[in-house]
Parts: C-alpha cells; structure tokens; sequence
C-alpha cells in the first residue's frame, strides 16, 4: 500500500511539473485533453478492466455529461459547479436504471447492447434541435470559475483538470486495493463462482457502471466548460472505440495503464499530422501491430520488454 | 587589391541579401480545412486552391515584396481537433490570419480562440450564425444559408407554389439549412407541409419521400451534400414524383450530376456563379474572377474548381487585398478586411463593414436548372 | 392511399434488409467457426464496390467481368487479413480480437482511401433503372437483383455447410474446435476458409448494392453495423434466421422513417434491437442456452 502511495505521488508531481517543460505553447492545451481523456479511459477500464464487462457506448455518458452541463449553464444560466454533481448525479442514475438489464447480456451481446444505447443517445443529441442545438453545436458555454479567477487559459485549465483527473485516478487506486476490487476481479475471472462464494455479482456489475458513468459525464462537464462549445460529432460511436483502444493499448486493469493509452492516443495525431494523408494508415496499423505484439498493453509490455533487453546486455556481459 | 575588392563585394553582397531577407520576411497565414473525414469533400478543394492561389502569389513577387507562407492543418471536421490546431497555429506558428474551417460546427468551436487571441479567422463554412451576431474578429466568405434559401423561395412565389416539402440532412449543414427554410418560409407566404430528415449515411430515402408523395407538397426541398441527394434523386424517380425537386448549393457540382445520372434531370438549385462560368453575360462583375479560378483549378488539379474551393479562393485573396492595403499584423488586417468594398470574388462580390462580416448580397447566387446532363441557368 | 404507403415502406424495406441480412451473415460465418466479430466485415463491402469500379474504369473491363475481379482481390485481401493479423495473434481474447479487427478496418479505409480518393461514386444498374410497379409500390430492377443473389448466395451456403465435407468440417469447429481438432480436422485451415467465405459474400454484396447506394471509401461503417445487427437479431446464425433479422431490421427502418419519425429512425431501429436482447439474448429464434461453468 505504501508502494502504491508513493508511486502515485511521483505521478502527481510528475503531472504538476509537465507545464514547466511545455511552457504555455500549444502542446499544453492537448495536454488538457490527455487529462479529460484519462478519466475516461480510467472510467471504462473500471467496469473492462476490472468487472470485465465491456461497453461501446461510453462516448455517450460522456456526452450526456457535457451536454446537460453545456445546456443549464449556457441556456439557463446556472452556476456550472452547481450543475456539475447533478449533472453526473442524474447520468449515473440512468446508468443504473440501463445498467440492470443491459448488464445481464455477456460478450458480444453485450458490446452490440452498449453501442446501440451509444447511438440512441447520439441521435437524441441530433435530433432534439430545441435543447442541444442539434448537429451545428452548443456555444457560449462559460467557463469554470472560482471567484473571480476564471478557468480561461490553458494552463488554468490544465491544472483544474487534472485536479479532478488525479482525484478519479486516487479513487480508482483505493477502490482496485478494496474488498470491492477483489470482488470485482472474481467476477472477472468467474461471475458464477463469485456468486458462489457470496458476491452480489449482479448488483456490484450494475453499480461499477453506474460508478464509470458517473466519472465520464463529469468529464464531459469539464469538456464542456473548457472548450465553450460543444456537437453531437464529438460523442459518436468513433468516440467509443477509440476509449475502448486507449484503455486495451494502455494495458487492462491498470490505473497507469489508462493515463498511458489515453496521452499515446491523443497525442498520436500531433506526431502524425507530418504523415499527412498517412495518418489514418499509420493509427490502423499500429492499432493492429499494439495488439498483436503488446496483448498485455503498454504498462505491461514496456516494463518486459525493458527487462528483456537488460538481461540480454547482462547475459552478453556475463560471456 | 583584389582582396580589398573582394571584401567590398562580399559586404555589399550580404548587406544586400540581408535587406532583402528582412523585406521578404513572409506573412505567415494558417488554414484549417477537413481534409479528411466526412467533410472531406469541403476540405480538400478547399485546401488544394488555398495552396494553389498562395503559391501564385509567391510566384509573381509575394504582396508588397513580401511572401505569403501557408500552413495548413487537416481537422478530420472534428471540433475538438480544429480548436486545438486554431491554438497550434496561433501559439506555435504564430500566424497572422487564420482561414478555414470547413464546417460550421468547427468554426463555432474556432470562434472563442481567435476572439481570445486575437486573429482574424476568415471561415469557408456556411452557417448564418457564425457572423450573426458580428464577431469582431471573425469573418467568412461561404455564402449564407439564409441567401440560398431567399433564392429558392423567390422562385417558388414568382412560380405561385406555396406548399412545400422538407427533406434535410442530419448534420450542421443540413440543420441550418432547414433552421433557415423554416424561418423565412412565412416571409414568402409558404407553408411546410412535411419536414423529414435522413442521416448523412443512409442510403435509401423512399421511406420519407413516399411519405411526402402522399402530402399536397407541390415541391420539394432538399437540403443536403454528397452523396444523399443523389441518391434521393434516384428514389424520386423510382417513385415516379412529378413534384419539382430543388437541391441546396450543397450539390453544386459535375459529381452530382455524375452521381444522380439520369434522375438528375429537371433538378434545380440555388449555387455560386462558379458553376456556370462561361454561360454568364460578360457584364458581369465577377466573370473574370471566376473564369480565372477555374483555368487554375484545371491546370493545378487536373479537375473542375468547384465553388467550395471558390470559398478558399475568396478568402486568401481578400487576405491578400487586406494586406495589399497596409495590414501587417492581425490587427491591422483586421481592420482593413473589414474595410473591404466591391471585391469580385468567385463566391460573389464582397462588402465587409462593422456590422456586416459575411459581406454577400443575393445576387451571389443563381438558380440552375440541370439539363441533359449540364448546368443551365433558371431566368 | 395508406395502404399504398405501407405496402412502399415494406418493399423498401425488404430491399434495404436483403442487404442486412448478406452482411449479416459474412459476419456469422467467421463468428460461428472462430468466435471472432469481424468489425472489418462492413470494409469488405466497401472493397467490392470500390474495386468493381475500379475494374471498369482504370481497366475498361465491362461489368459483368470486372465484378468477379473485383471478388477475387477481395477474397485474397480477405485471405491476407486473417493470415497477417488474426493468424499471428498471441492472446486471442475477444477484447483483443474486436480491437485488431477494428484496427484492420481503419487500415482497409485509410489504404482505399489514399488509392481512390474521397469521392463518392456510382456504379451503373445490372439491368436499368426503369421502376417496376406492384401494386402501386415500385422498386427498381435492382432490387430484383439483390432480393435474387441473396437467395441464391443463401442457397449455396446452406448446400455447402450440410452436404459437403469442408461445410461440415466448419461446422464442426463451430461447435467444438478442440474436438473438431482431435478428430482431424485442421481448424487453422478452416479459420481462413471462413474468412473466404465472408470476405467473398461481403464483397458481393458491396457490388450488388452500390448501384442503388453509391459507394466511398468510407460506406463500410455503417453498412458493417446494420449487419451486424441482422445478425444478432438472427441470433448469429448463417442461415435463414439471419435474413429475418435483416429483413426485420430493414422493414422497422423503414415503416419508422415513414410513419413515425425520419430522425429518429435508426434510434428506433436500435432500441427494438435493445428490447429483443433483453428479452430474448439468444436471438430471436434461438433456443436458451445453459451456461457451462
């Protein structure tokens, strides 16, 4: 536990020193987006990673949480910290509500179940043109505030979400090291012998969607309130998939894993954009080549393969 | 002697290439186009021109000595992707003007970063809102929906066809058109009877069209891009709907007669002059625009400029006519871009003023008529 | 008048659904004989109409002959898939499976996109565009055709899965391919048969819709979700069940777009889709299975 402590605090000071070596450029501002997509990767792999129930539909939470935000704030000029639990608070009682009969499915009906609720709310966006303003976008979304510091700069913005990012990744720390993570990882290895030994498997799968619910809507708040805009076009099925690709690159079940999967895949692009019209072969291929080479993802293949070559350079040492 | 010589000529020399270094230091303009994505079809002649035309003013000498360095970045239309790149362009190439993006959804997203920093955005997307309200630092050359709309239905009052049918697309072109269609329908004594939508990737539309071939529509508005009008053509025609069909300036182009094939026959729509170059009367102002825009496009691209290229085509060249005019920095290109008067662009003739940054009048568009498998304009 | 209606809406939507259902079941064929779904399906359909037109215009081939080239590459870009990327795969879990294949379906799309352009495209009509009338309903020649070679291609699967070895074989890896293994039979061998099966019916079935839907590099995606559908509809079977579940699909499309609201179709077409996997998760009309532990 205290190893966890610690490597968690490297972390966090990692993440509070990064805008030093970036220095206000334009690099700071995917960064904010590495933060908000982190919590989301953290947020599905707690219900993939952990409980072993995927979803194809999280972009949709996700876009539940910025519109609900964008909508009382920018329509009915509420205060947006006030409508930020509620706004988390109403998606992760949906979830719930979805979560009982959607999580009896297993596998690939499960993966179709999910994405079918991802494209039902996907098109709620589009087509209730009075509230969301349809497939032209929300704007005049304000930003965060605190007093009379308002959250309207990169960097500002950078610091409030990561806040909020390393208050999920803390939580998610505590929750895989407790009694309910052990329970979750049997049912991940076995629902039916969870049950057996006395786990609500079913109740406990409904609540970690709920839970992963709740962490994505609030990242779309913060979305939300740092772009000032927001369009259905964002929280697409392409969304989804590209969650489920950071969480699997980054490695299952691993808090780090996720913070990894999310900054290689949103910073892929800016590496990319030199291949030009390359950009979408180069992401397929390496999507194809992560998985076949690194099945246990970055957190995992990383530190092996650094293993690998150190006792390689030994042996060659050694003879 | 001769060293003496060599060194005066040597001093000479660099003081001349280090005047003429600091006269050439080139104005740099970013863009932002969906080069890829389903709005490729914008971003790409969009960004084939914008190179194109800079390069051709590179080539004849730069604008007041001064060269043009374009530095373009592909949004994929998504929102997220353009504010970030807008943030790119400003903070680490520190440009001068920023054109582009293609959608309307992009541009909204845009919008807050210039106004923040301070660069004049000239947007090639069509959305009435994105200059309505004026935004100080924000302009556009795509023509308004509201004008494309005005088009159809003066047509329709002068043809006494009052009741008409709403087919639009499920994206933010299609959903301002329709937001525009519904607005002025009363102002021109129209009524809707029936007001459908497709998703930008269906590929059977009888269902809505059967619905509207049983209303008393005595035409039919369709507001959408490639591919889905054409194929809406299709479906009309294997229902055999005599009602008039009129498209949006969204399929103002070769491909969708190409696309529609025979069932584009008697469509008409509103579109830029662009389309019909050569059939205008030579008194018109933007005839050699136009025709110039076209012949490039040809030589460059080995295709037909269409009038979405024409949006980036406008907008660099009003950039260069703002520079032209004494702007050097973003502010004073600003405030020259907004001075702009009577420029005969291919999009139409542009007059920019504080309270007017989309600059276009009705006359940028004409109604075509598509017949034997070419443009013809409606009189 | 209303009944004209809902007699165009059904035509329309059994046209729409045959297509459904053909995808659908490319994706059965490699799910029951590998338990893998291929989300690059919807790209093999992409392929057949890209290639087909790519056939007749680069090399002036006519019709009838460019779309069994156009066949051919894809079934051999199908064969390559599976030996490149599913083959060599060292965990096979699903999660791993759904992301390669989705990872092969951004590569298929980005490589027909650099080849071909972003362009949409039209390939002509098998035989004309003249509407045929029933009943005051019309659908085109066409649709006569995609109603027709999806019988046919349904037909020869049913043949070829009971009355010939390899079918059999397939079969039996779908049930058990450890047993199917011990017993002989070479289960690798019957992976990528699986894959020519479907890439070949994937890319037929781009071919026969894309004069009717237009074809572009990126037609894949959806075409490949609605397939998907029909067959979970179908309870993942490749046969019969599978088309209703196209057919079912397409007709609730349709009748929903017409009769209740076009915006909200597909939003219609998936909560009927939500309902029948909570009520029936096995399909349809498959029967329940007992889980083994």
């Amino acid at each position: 536990m205290k190893k966890e402590l610690f490597k968690f605090l490297i972390f966090t000071v990692l993440i509070l020193v990064a805008p030093l070596a970036f220095k206000g450029g334009y690099l700071m501002n995917v960064l904010v987006f590495v933060g908000i997509n982190t919590m989301l990767a953290i947020a599905l792999n707690l219900l993939l990673g952990y409980c072993g129930q995927i979803s194809l539909g999280h972009a949709g939470f996700f876009g539940l949480g910025a519109y609900l935000s964008g909508i009382l704030t920018a329509t009915h000029g509420l205060n947006p910290w006030l409508v930020m639990p509620l706004a988390a608070g109403l998606v992760g009682l949906l979830a719930y509500l979805i979560g009982f009969p959607i999580l009896k499915l297993k596998g690939h009906y499960l993966a179709m179940a999910t994405l079918g609720m991802g494209i039902i709310i996907y098109i709620v966006f589009n087509e209730s043109v009075d509230y969301t303003g349809g497939p032209s976008g929300l704007s005049g979304i304000p930003a965060l505030s605190i007093g009379s510091t308002s959250f309207d700069s990169d960097v500002k913005s950078y610091y409030l979400v990561w806040a909020f990012t390393l208050g999920v990744c803390l939580f998610s720390l505590n929750l895989a090291n407790s009694r309910v993570g052990r329970a979750l990882r049997a049912i991940h290895d076995s629902e039916i012998a969870a049950r057996v030994v006395g786990v609500n498997a079913r109740e406990l799968k409904v609540r970690i969607f709920a839970l992963s619910a709740v962490i994505s809507a609030l990242a779309g708040c913060l979305y939300a309130h740092t772009m000032t805009f927001i369009s259905p076009a964002s929280f697409g099925f392409n969304f989804s998939v590209e969650l489920l690709t950071m969480v699997v690159i980054g490695g299952l079940g691993s808090i780090y894993g996720s913070f990894l999967g999310a900054a290689l895949l949103t910073l892929l692009p800016e590496f990319l954009r030199a291949a030009h019209d390359y950009d979408i072969i180069i992401y397929g291929g390496l999507l194809m080549v992560m998985v076949m080479f690194m099945p246990g993802g970055l957190v995992r293949s990383v530190p092996d393969a650094v293993r690998k070559l150190v006792r390689l350079k030994g042996g060659a040492g050694n003879a | 002697m001769s060293f003496k010589r060599f060194f005066l000529t040597f001093t000479a020399f660099t003081m001349l290439t280090s005047v003429s270094a600091f006269a050439a230091a080139p104005i740099k303009i970013g863009a932002l186009f969906a080069v890829t994505g389903p709005a490729a079809f914008l971003g790409e002649p969009e960004r084939n021109t914008a190179k194109m035309v800079i390069e051709e003013i590179n080539r004849a000498g730069g604008v007041k000595g001064r060269k043009l360095e374009l530095v373009v970045y592909d949004t994929a239309g998504d929102a997220t992707k353009a504010v970030q790149l807008a943030t790119k362009l400003i903070k680490n190439d520190k440009v001068s003007a920023i054109i582009g993006p293609s959608t309307t959804g992009e541009s909204m997203a845009v919008i807050p970063v210039v106004e923040k920093e301070r660069i004049p955005l000239i947007s090639c997307s069509a959305g009435s809102k994105i200059t309505d309200p004026v935004k100080k630092w924000v302009f556009k050359t795509a023509q308004n929906d509201a004008l494309a709309v005005g088009r159809i239905y003066e047509q329709l009052q002068k043809q006494k066809l009052t009741v008409v049918a709403l087919l639009t697309v499920s994206d933010g072109f299609g959903a301002s058109g329709r937001e525009q269609l519904k607005a002025q329908a009363g102002k021109y004594g129209i009524t809707i009877v029936s007001d459908d939508t497709y998703g930008p990737k269906d590929t059977d539309m009888t269902a809505q069209l059967t619905k509207i071939r049983g209303s008393r529509a005595q035409a039919i508005i369709c507001w959408g891009t490639n591919p889905g009008p054409a194929v809406i053509a299709k479906n009309a025609h294997q229902l055999g709907i005599k009602t008039p069909l009129y498209m949006s300036h969204g399929v103002s182009s070769k491909k969708f007669i190409q696309l529609a094939g025979d069932a584009a026959e008697g469509i008409r729509l509103p579109s830029g002059k662009v389309l019909v170059a050569d059939l205008l009367p030579n008194s018109d102002s933007q005839k050699k625009s136009l025709l110039e825009f076209v012949k490039d496009y040809q030589k460059h691209y080995k295709a037909e400029g269409d009038h979405f290229g024409g949006h980036a085509w406008d907008a660099v060249m009003l950039l260069k006519n703002a520079i032209e005019r004494g702007g050097d920095s973003p502010a004073s290109i600003r405030e020259k871009l907004e001075k702009t008067t009577q420029f005969h662009g291919v999009g139409g003739t542009f007059t920019y003023s504080a309270n007017d940054h989309a600059g276009l009048g009705k006359d940028a568009f004409v109604l075509v008529e598509v017949r034997n498998k070419d443009w013809v304009i409606v009189k | 008048m209303q009944l004209d209606q809902i007699l165009q809406f059904a035509l329309s939507g059994l046209s729409t659904g045959a297509i459904y259902a053909l995808i659908g079941i490319g994706f059965s064929i490699i799910y029951n004989s590998t338990g893998i779904i291929n989300f690059a399906q919807g790209e093999f359909v992409m392929l057949g109409g890209m290639l087909t037109l790519f056939f007749i215009g680069l090399l002036q081939l006519p019709l009838w002959a460019a779309i069994p080239c156009a066949v051919l590459v894809c079934t051999l870009a199908g064969m390559l898939f599976e030996r490149l990327a599913i083959r060599p795969l060292r965990k096979p879990t699903p999660i791993n499976l759904v992301i390669i294949t989705i990872g092969g379906s951004i590569f298929i799309r980005g490589l027909s996109m650099l080849l071909w352009g972003k362009d949409t495209h039209s390939l002509p009509s098998f035989s004309g565009d003249e509407p045929i009338t029933i009943a005051n309903a019309t659908i085109l020649p066409q649709h006569l055709w995609i109603l027709g070679i999806t019988l046919v291609i349904i037909g020869a699967n049913k043949f070829f899965f009971y009355h010939t070895i390899s079918g059999k074989a397939m079969r039996a890896c779908s049930y058990n391919s450890r047993a199917a293994g011990l017993v002989g039979i070479d289960v690798r061998r019957m992976v990528l048969f699986s894959f020519v099966i479907s890439s070949a019916m994937g890319a037929m079935a781009g071919i026969i819709v894309a004069p009717l839907t237009m074809t572009s590099y990126d037609v894949g995606i959806m075409l490949g979700l609605k397939g998907f559908c029909a067959a979970i509809i179908g309870g993942m079977s490749s046969g019969i069940a599978t088309v209703i579940g196209g057919l079912i699909l397409g007709i609730l499309e349709s009748l929903g777009a017409g009769l209740i609201s076009s915006g909200y179709k597909d939003a219609i077409a998936f909560i009927i889709l939500l309902l029948i996997l909570f009520i029936r998760p096995q399909g349809l009309f498959g029967k329940a299975e007992s889980e083994r532990v």
